[in-house]
C-alpha cells in the first residue's frame, strides 16, 4: 500500500476517482452506459470525448516542459490550424446538392498540420537560437497567433459544409469517439517514442541534467527544437478536432485558455514545471480531471455567469489534494486533535 | 614578534561534521599590519576555519581572541561587528544597486528631519566616495555594481567589508576570477589596508601570489595545523610539500613505467592541440596525445587542470590554437564534434554534468554511444543490456540492476558507470578529470588498473588528478601546471618530488 501510494500516479488517479464519484452522486445516471446505433453513449465517454483535445495539447506541453521549457502559445496555434483546415475545405454546393471541399480533405489537414508544426518549430528557434526565456518566446506567438487566425478568418466564423471533414470531432470508430482513438493513439506513440528510441533517451537526458547531456554529445539545440515543433503539431491536431467538432472555424474562441489547461493539466498528472522527471499518463489523467470538473459544472446547472469562479474553486480543492506538503499538515493537525 | 600587536587570534579550534572531523587542534594569528596566508589543499579545513571565525559555525572546541579579549562570533553580521569581515570567492554586491547602495547597504544614513527616517542619499554618495577615496579606490559611487567589471565589483566588496571598522579582514579566493592587472590593483588596496593596520587573511590557490603579498603563512593539512611559517622561511618547495604531507626529500614509491612494461607510445600523436587558450581560464599552451598513453596532468587547484580538459572536449570554446586529430585539422566546436571524432570526457563534477540521475545505469551507459549514433539509428534495447551488462561486469559496477537509477548507486559506482558510457564508444581519447575524487580507497585502486588496462588496449588517456602520487603513479608521462600555463613535461620515472619541484619553480631559493 506504501509503495502503492508512493507511485508517482496514485494521487492523480485518487482525484480522478474522487471526481467521478461525486459526479455520479449529483448525477446518479452518471456513469451509466448505452449502447445505441453502434456506438456507446453516456457521460463518461461524453468526456473523454471532449477532453481529446485538451490531452492532445497537454501531450505535446509535457515534452516541452520535460525539456524546461514553456509553450503558452498552443490555444493559438489551435486558432490558427483551425482555420486553415475550414478555409481550405469550406465546402460549396454542386448543381446536384453535393456537396464538396475546396481542395482535397488530406491536403488541407496536412496543411494545417504543417502550419501548426511551422508555428511551433517558430517557438523552438526562438528559444533555442535566439535564446529567449521560452515564457516570454511564445507569448509572442501566443499573441500574433491569434491575430493571424483572425486575419485568415476575415474576422469570421468560417463554417464548414463537407461533411467528411466531421468524423474527426463527431465521428465513431469501432463503439468510441474517433477524437478518442487519436488521442489515445498518440499517447501511445509518445510513449513509445519515449521509452524506445533514440529520441526519447535523449528527451529524458536533456530533462534530466542538460549538463551531463550535453558533456555525453547529445546535440540539445536539435532534440529541443523537435519538442517544440511536436508541441505545436500536436496543437495543430488538437485545432482540427476541435473545428470539426463545432464543424467551423472560430478564431477569435478556438482553444481560448487552452494553454492553461494544458498547463494544469501536466501540472495535476504529476510533473514538475521545473522539467525533469515527466509522465504522459499522468498528464493525461490531468486533462481528464480537468475535462470531468468542466462537465461536472455544466450538469449542476452552474450558472454560466459564476462558472469561472466554481471551476477556479474546484482546481484549489484539486491542488490541495495533490500538494504533499497540504496533506501532511492535514495529517499533522489530525493527529494533533486525536492525543 | 610583539604580541602587542597580534588582533586575532584561535586557539585550538575543533569541529566535526557528521562523519568527518573538519578541523582538530587548528591555530590561527593574524598581527596588525601583516598579510597572512591560510594554505591547504581541498578539502584542509580552510572554508570551516573561516565560517568558525565569521559566525556560520560554532566550534566544537577551542576559543577565539580578538584584540586580547574573548569573543564568540555568532553570524556573520555578529562577526562584523565585533571587527571580522570577510570578502568571498564571488563578490556579493547587489548588481541592480549602485556602488554607494551597495556600500552602505543596511547602514543607511537617514535624514534627521524626517520622521521614521527617510534614507539620505547625498550622505549616502558622499560617505561611500569618502570610503573608495580613503582606499585609493577610483569609481563613480552611483553606479550600477552590477555593470561593472569583476574586479572592480571585487574592489567595492573590499571596501564595503573594511567600512564597518574591521580589525580583522578575510579574503577568501578574492582572486579566482581575476585577470594579472586586476590582482595588482587588488593588492595595491590590500597593502593600502595592511600600512592602515587591519590584519588580514589571504585565501588562495595561487603560490605566486603568496610570495608577492603574504608575511607569513598558516597550512592546514586534512583538518589538522601544520604549522606557523614565515614567508621568507619557507620556500614554494617546502610550502607544497607541507600542503599535500610528504617528506619532500626522500624519493617515493615506484612509477607507472617500471610496470608499464612495453613502451607502444611511441608514433605519430593521436591529438595534438597547438597554442590554445581562453581569456582568463587557461594561457596559450601546446598538448600531444599519443596512443596508447597516460598522460598525467598535475597541478594545484586553479593551476588551468579542467579548464584545459574543457577546451579539448569544446565544452568551452576556445579563444585560439587549433587541435589536430592523427595530423588532421579537426572541427572541434562542441561536444558533440568531439564525441564524433573519438573523444570521451569525465568530468570532475560527477552530480552536475556526469549522471542523470533519474535513468538507469543502462540508458547512462548508452547515452554517449547512441548521440554518436544520432537520431535515426536507435541502439537496440537488446544491444543496450548487453553492453551496459559487459561493462558492469568489467568495470565491477556494484548495481542491483542495470535497470536500477544511477542516481541509487554509490559515488564510485556511479564514476564507473559514466567511464563505462564512454567506453561503450571505444574512445580514441580519454580525459578523465579527478575520476578518483571523493571515492573509497579500494574503488580508487580499481579505476587506477581500469585506466591501465584501457591504454594497453590502445586508448590515449589524460588522467588529471589533484593527487600527485595517483598521476606519479598511473602517467607515463606527466605534463604539470602552474597559475593556468603549462610550467613543464616530465618524462616516464619521473617522482613526485619532481612534480612538487615544477609546481613550485618560480619561487626556489
Amino acid at each position: 500500500m506504501k509503495r502503492l501510494a508512493q507511485h508517482t500516479l496514485f494521487w492523480p488517479a485518487i482525484t480522478l476517482a474522487l471526481l467521478l464519484v461525486a459526479s455520479s452522486l449529483f448525477n446518479p445516471s452518471f456513469l451509466a452506459l448505452t449502447w445505441r446505433d453502434g456506438h456507446l453513449f453516456g457521460s463518461v465517454i461524453d468526456i473523454l470525448n471532449r477532453a481529446a483535445p485538451l490531452i492532445v495539447v497537454s501531450l505535446g506541453m509535457t515534452l516541452v516542459i520535460a525539456v524546461r521549457g514553456l509553450d503558452i502559445s498552443v490555444g493559438a496555434v489551435v486558432a490558427i490550424a483551425a482555420a486553415v483546415a475550414a478555409l481550405m475545405i469550406g465546402g460549396s454546393f454542386s448543381a446536384t446538392g453535393e456537396v464538396r471541399s475546396d481542395y482535397p480533405l488530406w491536403l488541407a489537414l496536412a496543411t494545417a498540420l504543417a502550419v501548426a508544426a511551422a508555428c511551433g518549430l517558430w517557438n523552438g528557434l526562438l528559444v533555442v537560437k535566439a535564446g529567449m526565456q521560452p515564457i516570454v518566446a511564445t507569448l509572442i506567438l501566443m499573441v500574433a497567433g491569434r491575430g493571424i487566425a483572425q486575419l485568415l478568418t476575415g474576422g469570421q466564423i468560417i463554417t464548414v459544409y463537407y461533411a467528411p471533414f466531421f468524423s474527426l470531432g463527431n465521428g465513431f470508430l469501432l463503439g468510441l469517439p474517433v477524437a478518442l482513438w487519436l488521442a489515445a493513439s498518440l499517447w501511445a506513440a509518445l510513449h513509445f517514442v519515449m521509452s524506445r528510441t533514440a529520441l526519447g533517451l535523449f528527451v529524458r537526458s536533456i530533462g534530466g541534467n542538460p549538463e551531463a547531456a550535453r558533456v555525453a554529445g547529445v546535440r540539445s539545440a536539435a532534440i529541443t527544437l523537435c519538442v517544440y515543433t511536436f508541441c505545436g503539431l500536436a496543437a495543430g491536431v488538437a485545432g482540427l478536432i476541435v473545428s470539426s467538432n463545432v464543424k467551423s472555424a472560430d478564431a477569435n474562441n478556438a482553444g481560448q485558455l487552452l494553454e492553461l489547461d494544458a498547463i494544469l493539466a501536466v501540472t495535476l498528472g504529476g510533473t514538475a514545471l521545473t522539467g525533469g522527471r515527466f509522465t504522459l499518463a499522468g498528464t493525461v489523467i490531468g486533462a481528464l480531471i480537468i475535462q470531468t470538473l468542466t462537465s461536472m459544472i455544466y450538469s449542476l446547472g452552474v450558472p454560466p455567469e459564476v462558472n469561472l469562479v466554481v471551476k477556479a474553486a474546484l482546481v484549489f480543492a484539486v491542488m490541495l489534494l495533490q500538494s504533499a506538503e497540504f496533506r501532511q499538515l492535514v495529517s499533522r493537525a489530525a493527529r494533533g486533535s486525536a492525543t | 614578534m610583539n604580541d602587542a600587536a597580534i588582533v586575532l587570534r584561535a586557539r585550538d579550534i575543533s569541529r566535526a561534521f557528521p562523519g568527518v572531523q573538519a578541523l582538530s587542534g587548528v591555530e590561527l594569528t593574524l598581527r596588525a599590519g601583516e598579510v597572512h596566508a591560510l594554505m591547504g589543499q581541498n578539502g584542509a579545513g580552510k572554508s570551516t576555519l573561516i565560517k568558525i571565525l565569521t559566525g556560520v559555525y560554532a566550534p566544537d572546541a577551542g576559543s577565539i581572541e580578538l584584540l586580547g579579549k574573548p569573543v564568540t562570533p555568532q553570524s556573520p553580521i555578529h562577526a562584523q561587528a565585533l571587527g571580522i569581515s570577510a570578502v568571498h570567492q564571488e563578490s556579493h554586491l547587489l548588481p541592480n544597486l549602485s556602488v554607494a547602495e551597495n556600500i552602505c547597504a543596511g547602514r543607511y544614513p537617514r535624514r534627521p528631519w524626517t520622521r521614521g527616517g527617510g534614507i539620505d542619499w547625498r550622505e549616502t554618495e558622499r560617505r561611500a566616495a569618502e570610503l573608495l577615496a580613503s582606499l585609493g579606490i577610483n569609481l563613480d559611487v552611483w553606479q550600477l555594481a552590477g555593470g561593472l567589471p569583476a574586479a572592480l565589483q571585487q574592489l567595492a566588496t573590499v571596501a564595503r567589508a573594511v567600512s564597518t571598522d574591521a580589525r580583522a579582514l578575510i579574503l577568501d579566493e578574492p582572486t579566482s576570477s581575476l585577470d594579472a592587472d586586476e590582482v595588482q590593483a587588488l593588492f595595491t588596496l590590500i597593502r593600502r589596508l595592511r600600512d592602515k593596520g587591519v590584519a588580514i587573511l589571504f585565501v588562495t590557490h595561487f603560490l605566486d601570489q603568496v610570495y608577492e603579498i603574504c608575511d607569513r603563512m598558516t597550512i592546514l593539512r586534512n583538518g589538522r595545523f601544520v604549522g606557523e611559517y614565515a614567508c621568507a622561511r619557507l620556500d614554494a618547495h617546502g610550502l607544497v610539500a607541507a600542503m599535500v604531507g610528504r617528506e619532500v626529500a626522500a624519493a617515493v614509491g615506484k612509477t607507472a613505467a617500471a610496470e608499464h612494461a612495453v613502451d607502444n607510445t611511441s608514433g605519430a600523436p593521436v591529438l595534438a592541440a597547438r597554442n590554445i587558450s581562453r581569456r582568463g581560464q587557461l594561457k596559450p599552451m601546446d598538448i600531444e596525445l599519443k596512443t596508447g598513453e597516460v598522460l598525467g596532468l598535475a597541478g594545484l587547484l586553479g593551476s588551468g587542470r579542467t579548464e584545459l580538459a574543457r577546451l579539448l572536449f569544446a565544452l568551452d570554446a576556445r579563444d585560439t590554437g587549433d587541435i589536430r586529430i592523427d595530423g588532421q585539422p579537426a572541427k572541434l566546436d562542441n561536444p558533440g564534434d568531439a564525441l564524433r571524432l573519438g573523444l570521451g570526457f569525465c568530468p570532475e563534477d560527477r552530480k552536475h554534468s556526469g549522471i542523470v540521475a533519474d535513468l538507469s545505469v543502462r540508458e547512462n551507459i548508452a547515452l554517449a554511444l547512441q548521440a554518436r549514433m544520432g537520431l535515426t539509428k536507435f541502439l537496440k534495447l537488446s544491444e543496450q543490456r548487453q553492453i551496459a551488462e559487459k561493462l558492469v561486469a568489467a568495470l565491477g559496477v556494484k548495481t542491483a540492476s542495470i535497470e536500477t537509477p544511477i542516481g541509487q548507486l554509490s559515488g564510485g559506482n556511479q564514476q564507473k558507470a559514466i567511464i563505462a558510457r564512454w567506453l561503450a564508444t571505444h574512445p580514441r581519447v580519454l580525459i578523465l578529470d579527478e575520476p578518483t575524487r571523493g571515492i573509497d580507497v579500494a574503488a580508487k585502486q580499481e579505476l587506477m588498473h581500469e585506466i591501465l588496462e584501457l591504454a594497453r588496449g590502445g586508448t590515449a588517456v589524460l588522467f588529471i588528478s589533484a593527487e600527485i602520487d595517483e598521476v606519479v603513479r598511473v602517467s607515463d608521462r606527466i605534463m604539470v601546471l602552474r597559475d593556468r600555463a603549462k610550467a613543464g613535461d616530465l618524462p616516464r620515472g619521473a617522482d613526485e618530488n619532481a612534480v612538487y619541484s615544477l609546481i613550485a619553480a618560480s619561487h626556489k631559493a
